[in-house]
């Protein structure tokens, strides 16, 4: 393998790693917090489909993400109201809002454009257009560097950088907040901060609707810039993915990133190589689909380092009266 | 004592939660410039006017009473098997073993076997995640959901490289051989005289899958063993204070699980396609969520809810053939089903706990 293959590579593994990382701290979020999501995948569906719905219609990508993140906010508070209002089984809200998406997008889709389930595809501003950094051009001569600068970090959509961006944000957030201190303490002993004058349902609220806020982002992503419209089940299982990431990555935004770009890396790798020959043992393609889950089953496990949730996880929390 | 009576939290919720998806569903319908009473009229001459219609109907209904059965058994111990997507699926890989590797010579016996195969590769699928938890704490929705994607690339990866006959581009077995093929019910109902579609998939399997909803009522209400679940699903410290091994208890009920998940394929796998294909599931697995949630976690109830989902099934194939509403319509239905008899249960439950306890208050 030539140093170029490596770069064209990684630089498939930075776009294919965008959407995982966007649900995966959207997870990281609601988890935190207490929430159980296995509604990711349904979020970022949703999105994906008004996202590119409303920028083929209006031509504008921008009212595109908007239109993809209202929509996953949409989700995003039914799972709030199911789970927190009315005290029901995260998991379950969960499934329901996959199907949901799963159902209406096509629903939708059909009758808005009678494509079979498909938005028509994307042109000019209807999508995100790579940006390409500055000197990116005039440095690519460089030897080695160049390439790396021009090839790898410049020449993506702008969401590619605000999901990497997201990652310290998240961080700081999170760690160096009140409101991020208050949310992990929700997560972990809610009747504490219940008992501290802090309203436990408030700031679950606000985790569900940040974890909508980035899953819409996700959502976009994927029909507006990683591909040109819509398609039926274009998720594909990435909330999945990025659930196994958050387990994988113990719910910790750095960790995440890395798990991120593994699973991408993963992708990448499956997308560019059918098999691949490893010292006279032939990988199957399905080996490499399989392994982000069979990893995080490993990590679950507890084998090599546990991953423990967030204690109040998966829990509504009832005031006593 | 009891806030509400009995029979109003097993027909009344589950009845008025129905009627709430049904008002959605129909809402969508009206959304999308359709008439949902035409539409409603359509599913129902689709779905139940012939036997043909039926005919469907309860084949769809085998595949939802096996996977109904098997999250409604684990749900008694307390855990949310999400998997029976991937059981099923190992399942069909079990079939397809044992009817193409032996040859039979009655399909009598290749049934008990095929189930038995189905069977254990379903327990088996189940095996891992069932011990994590139990052993490990590992949360088994996380691990089923996990293993549901392994399932499908270890199926994609023995049909494409292992089972798939020379020179055939299907990812498919072979044709499975002319003596396994199972009675329809049409060749089952010829000889006592009722006439009965001959060319719609229901099978001698729907004897198996009203088996299976006897043996699990039997296992759960009349056994020790079905005490042992149910104790544990209510409570696990008050079963460990009983005596109850937590993780035996957790293990056999989620092997019977898994088994039930991976017998649904002596329907679909067995009993109609008649080898194994990808994707033979057809989210069957998921669909028994919906199942166990509509039918109270009892085999009567999954039993009633699977017929309905099968009804379901076959009505929105009718409407996508007839009309220009899409097959998705139903993943939608089963999402709302899901969403108000699951997760939202307690926003039915709430109002109507406080007009019983009003009533009760009013007699007194």
């Amino acid at each position: 393998m030539d140093f170029l293959t490596i770069i064209q590579l990684l630089d498939s593994t930075v776009r294919l790693a965008t959407p995982l990382l966007l649900a995966c701290l959207a997870g990281l979020f609601s988890e935190r917090a207490g929430i159980f999501d296995i509604g990711l995948e349904g979020k970022m569906l949703m999105a994906a489909f008004f996202s590119a719905a409303v920028a083929a219609v209006t031509g504008n990508v921008w009212l595109g993400l908007l239109a993809g993140i209202g929509s996953s906010l949409v989700l995003a508070g039914l799972h709030g109201v199911a789970s927190i209002t009315f005290r029901g089984n995260q998991l379950i809200s969960g499934v329901a809002i996959n199907f949901l998406a799963a159902g209406m997008t096509v629903l939708i889709a059909q009758d808005w454009f009678q494509q079979g389930g498909r938005t028509p595809s994307l042109i000019g501003g209807g999508r995100f257009t790579p940006i390409n950094l500055p000197f990116a051009e005039s440095l690519s001569g460089v030897p080695v560097l160049g390439p790396i600068y021009a090839e790898l970090l410049s020449g993506h959509s702008i969401l590619v950088y605000i999901a990497f961006l997201a990652v310290p944000a998240t961080w700081w957030v999170l760690f160096r907040t009140r409101f991020g201190l208050r949310l992990r303490a929700v997560g972990e002993n809610p009747a504490a901060v219940d008992t501290a004058g802090v309203s436990v349902v408030g700031l679950r609220y606000a985790a569900v609707l940040i974890c909508g806020l980035l899953c819409g982002i996700a959502g976009a992503y994927l029909a507006t810039a990683l591909q040109a419209g819509f398609v039926k089940d274009m998720t594909a299982g990435r909330g999945f993915i990025a659930l196994a990431a958050l387990i994988f990555a113990k719910w910790r935004p750095w960790h995440a990133m890395g798990a991120c770009l593994l699973f991408g890396l993963l992708q990448a790798i499956a997308l560019r190589f059918q098999n691949i020959e490893l010292g006279g043992i032939t990988i199957p393609v399905q080996a490499m689909d399989a392994l982000p889950y069979v990893l995080t089953v490993v990590i679950l496990a507890g084998f090599v380092g546990k991953a423990i949730p967030p204690r109040a996880g998966g829990e509504p929390y009832v005031k006593e009266r | 004592m009891d806030k509400m009576p009995k029979w109003a939290d097993v027909v009344l919720i589950p009845l008025i939660s129905l009627l709430l998806a049904a008002v959605l569903s129909a809402l969508v319908i009206l959304g999308i410039g359709e008439d949902p009473v035409a539409a409603v009229k359509l599913m129902v001459d689709g779905a139940l006017g012939s036997s043909y219609g039926w005919g469907y109907t309860l084949y769809y209904a085998t595949n939802f009473m096996f996977t109904g059965l098997a999250v409604a058994i684990a749900a008694h111990a307390g855990l949310f098997n999400i998997g029976g997507e991937g059981q099923a699926m190992l399942g069909g890989l079990g079939v397809a073993l044992v009817c193409l590797l032996i040859p039979w010579p009655h399909w009598t016996l290749a049934l008990v076997f095929a189930a038995f195969g189905a069977g254990l590769f379903g327990a088996a699928w189940a095996a891992i995640p069932a011990y994590l938890q139990a052993k490990r704490g590992s949360h088994i929705v996380i691990t089923t959901i996990m293993f549901n994607f392994i399932a499908a690339a270890v199926l994609n990866y023995v049909l494409v490289n292992l089972l798939r006959p020379e020179g055939s581009m299907d990812p498919a077995t072979e044709r499975f051989p002319e003596a396994v093929h199972l009675p329809s019910l049409h060749e089952l109902l010829a000889p006592i005289g009722i006439e009965f579609s001959k060319s719609a998939p229901a099978n001698v399997s729907l004897l198996v899958a009203v088996g299976a909803c006897l043996f699990v009522w039997l296992l759960i209400w009349r056994t020790p063993l079905g005490y042992e679940i149910r104790s544990l699903g209510k409570s696990e410290p008050g079963a460990r204070y009983a005596g109850i091994s937590s993780v035996r208890t957790i293990m056999i009920a989620m092997l019977i699980s898994g088994a039930l998940a991976g017998m649904m394929a002596v329907n679909n796998v067995m009993g109609e396609a008649e080898r194994l294909v990808l994707n033979a599931t057809e989210g069957a697995g998921f669909i028994g969520i919906a199942v166990a949630l509509m039918g109270r976690n009892h085999p009567f109830g999954v039993f009633l809810a699977a017929i309905l989902f099968g009804f379901l099934y076959q009505g929105g194939a009718e409407l996508a053939l007839w009309t220009s509403i899409p097959r998705e319509l139903i993943v939608v239905i089963q999402a709302l089903v899901i969403l108000f008899t699951g997760a939202l249960d307690n926003m039915v439950r709430m109002p109507l706990e406080r007009i019983f306890l009003a009533m009760r208050k009013g007699q007194n």
